[in-house]
């Protein structure tokens, strides 16, 4: 079993070694075909105080030094060469250094994913502890008043626009002009200290993170609830649930026992699912509440071309994207005895 | 073939109409795209009927004329402002919102609360916010059915192929699918619209090519599927090609997963395009839309009209269109019929 196991995750990992190569190739080249040049950019503002008349001097002192720039951040190489560079870097576990501050872009990831993957997993954690028993309440009685105003309510917060409710909590209840329940951004406090008690230090930053994780989790109870519904419905019409019943199983262990471990074999596949959206974190929703997270870093990187950090973070995350379809592979033949590695999937 | 296919077609279409919140949703995608397009006649600065120094004129008229370049404003009207010269008209028509979405109203001012000149107030640089989310309407509609073109077309061409060849051509497909899947979509999205210039067609462009992953994947799986059909196999037999049996008898029956899905794609590159207007890399700075309505509402917070307004609007499409695909979803699905 193990020996199969690891087996069939090495020749996964193996098989995603080329798509990996193609897709961060992909992303550099976009970046470097874009229009807009980092070393432009960073020089820009030494330049633009000369307005008026820059002389020919003063020009070629300019170009002298953007080309030193660029040779000193590798740009002068042509494209394929400097990725192959950055892969050889990779492989070696050097990410390079920031354009922007000429820190390693490393430590720039180290700092801030424990943020977003601290939202995440409280997210999600949030997520599954709402959708299941909602699913299950609706599945029990499907019809119902219950059911139906679940799935109405539930189905219009799945529509509502993210980003656009941040900024109406922001105005409302984040120290606008109306009521001042929760900070407007950040995910600590100014006075923050390590001295304070574990309680202290969880309250404050809940207090923090209150508005963020009730944006971030509005939209994603309903596949959840809703896949869990449909598939303890069909689960219900099962034999082995009649015949639970008939010899006299009590109804809640019917429910839980008999239909509901046989749903849960979706949950985990949805589960895995959603790793990969966690390393990209919500580039709108760290922008908008200012959380230090992965998804601001990216969006910043973006918006200053710098490249080195866009590209660990594409990488990061296309490793994510892979260990999420790996666990979720994985996850799904422990749960479901009639899935095995023999046959390679997609 | 035709005939079974089409009564497969009108069965669904009875169970959608059969559920309420589908055929709400229809309603509300139908109510969008009359007004996207008579956009014009519900907001334009341009009187329908302007009767001036007894001269009779139809301005919104003569403008669509100049604009498909057939003829040229009149010299009494050429480059004139209509709520200026409306004051010594002796008669003027005006559409329900007499203001133009992109230009500023020179009578009002700027921030102004919603009133009766302005429905649903102006923005920080005077327009009018209501003509400005009726046309935005129509840019919305537009991205989201150009994106969702294109991801069909992609999606069911790579999917199609690679479900029903199989084998080395699977093989390539599928990694190519897998490049797509490990791409961080929206930080692609970002990258690409933060370093090239603003552009609508560019927004479509991204968002259909990095849309398509699900759709193919939907598409391979019922074309393996489907490929291994009794009927596929007797087309075969007859000597029908591999183009013909494709397109004439595997797609129409794998297709109904990709209409759920367009559905909620439309809703999505909305939401997407939305995102992205918002952070102010979308559309160009010139092309009101609803995101762009909701970014200068971070410029002035007290300019609640700013922020509702146009919130609404996407809220309202997202939600009839996810509203369509979860009824399309059921209506598909044999085991839901009659709940």
């Amino acid at each position: 079993m193990s020996w199969a196991l690891l087996a069939y995750a090495a020749r996964r990992i193996a098989l995603a070694v080329p798509t990996f190569v193609a897709t961060t190739f992909l992303a550099f080249s976009i970046m470097h075909l874009a229009p807009g040049d980092p070393v432009e950019l960073y020089l820009a503002g030494g330049l633009a105080s000369g307005d008026a008349g820059i002389r020919a001097e003063k020009l070629a002192d300019a170009e002298r030094a953007k080309a030193e720039l660029r040779r000193e951040l590798g740009l002068d190489q042509p494209i394929p060469v400097q990725y192959l560079r950055w892969l050889g870097g990779l492989v070696a576990g050097d990410l390079g250094r920031s354009f922007k501050d000429r820190l390693p872009v490393w430590d720039k990831l180290v700092e801030r994913i424990p943020v977003t993957i601290g939202i995440d997993a409280a997210a999600l954690l949030i997520t599954y502890l709402i959708a299941v028993p909602l699913g299950i309440c609706s599945a029990v009685w499907p019809g119902s008043r219950f059911d139906r105003v679940s799935t109405g309510v539930i189905f219009a917060l799945y529509s509502v626009p993210g980003f656009w409710l941040a900024v109406m909590l922001i105005v409302f209840f984040g120290g606008g002009d109306y009521f001042a329940w929760f900070p407007p951004g950040g995910i600590r406090s100014l006075e923050y200290s390590s001295d304070w008690s574990f309680a202290t230090k969880v309250a404050d930053v809940g207090h923090h993170l209150a508005l963020p994780l009730f944006v971030t989790t509005l939209g994603s109870y309903t596949e959840l609830s809703r896949y869990l519904r449909s598939s303890m419905l069909e689960n219900a019409r099962q034999d082995f649930v009649r015949t639970a019943r008939a010899k006299g199983v009590p109804e809640w262990s019917v429910v839980l026992k008999h239909i509901g471990r046989n749903s849960l074999i979706p949950m985990v596949v949805i589960l895995a699912g959603v790793l990969p959206g966690l390393i990209s974190g919500s580039v709108l929703l760290e922008s908008i509440f200012s959380i230090p997270g992965i998804g601001q870093l990216g969006y910043q990187s973006v918006l200053a071309r710098d490249y080195p950090v866009v590209l660990a973070l594409f990488a990061a995350s296309f490793g994510l994207t892979l260990l999420g379809i790996l666990v979720a592979d994985i996850l799904l033949a422990l749960v479901d005895p009639r899935v095995t590695f023999g046959k390679s999937g997609t | 073939m035709t005939e079974p296919a089409q009564s497969a077609a009108r069965r669904v279409w009875r169970e959608l109409l059969r559920r309420k919140r589908a055929v709400f949703g229809l309603w509300v995608i139908g109510g969008l795209a009359a007004l996207a397009l008579f956009a014009d006649l519900v907001a334009n600065d341009k009187p329908y009927y302007l009767k001036l120094d007894g001269a009779t004129h139809f301005p919104m008229a003569i403008e669509l004329g100049v604009k498909l370049g057939l003829r040229e404003w009149p010299p009494e009207l050429v480059n004139q402002r209509f709520a200026s010269l409306a004051e010594r008209a002796e008669a003027a028509v005006w559409a329900p919102i007499p203001y133009d979405a992109t230009e500023p109203d020179i009578m009002g001012g700027v921030f102004e609360p919603p009133s009766r000149a302005h429905w649903l107030g102006t923005d920080g640089i005077g327009r009018d916010v209501a003509a400005g989310m009726v046309h935005g309407v129509r840019v919305s509609l537009s991205i989201g059915l150009v994106v969702v073109a294109i991801q069909a077309t992609i999606g069911i061409l790579f999917g199609g192929l690679a479900g029903y060849y199989g084998g080395v051509i699977d093989l390539v497909l599928s990694r190519v699918i897998e490049v797509m899947m490990g791409i961080p979509t929206f930080f692609l999205i970002l990258t690409v619209a933060a370093t090239f210039p603003p552009s609508i067609y560019l927004i479509m462009a991204i968002l259909g090519l990095t849309g398509w992953v699900g759709i193919a994947r939907l598409i391979r799986g019922e074309f393996l599927k489907v490929r291994a059909m009794d009927y596929v196999a007797a087309a075969r037999a007859i000597g029908a090609s591999d183009a013909r049996i494709m397109l004439r008898h595997v797609l129409p029956n794998a297709i109904a997963p990709v209409l759920v899905a367009m559905s909620f794609g439309v809703a999505s590159a909305v939401l997407t395009e939305s995102g992205l207007s918002f952070l102010g890399i979308g559309v160009p700075a010139q092309i009101v839309t609803w995101g762009s309505i909701l970014s200068l509402a971070q410029e002035n917070i007290t300019a609640w009209w700013l922020a509702v307004f146009p919130g609404a609007a996407i809220f309202v499409t997202v939600t009839a269109y996810n509203l369509l695909g979860d009824g399309l979803r059921d209506a598909l699905d044999p085991r839901e019929r009659g709940t």
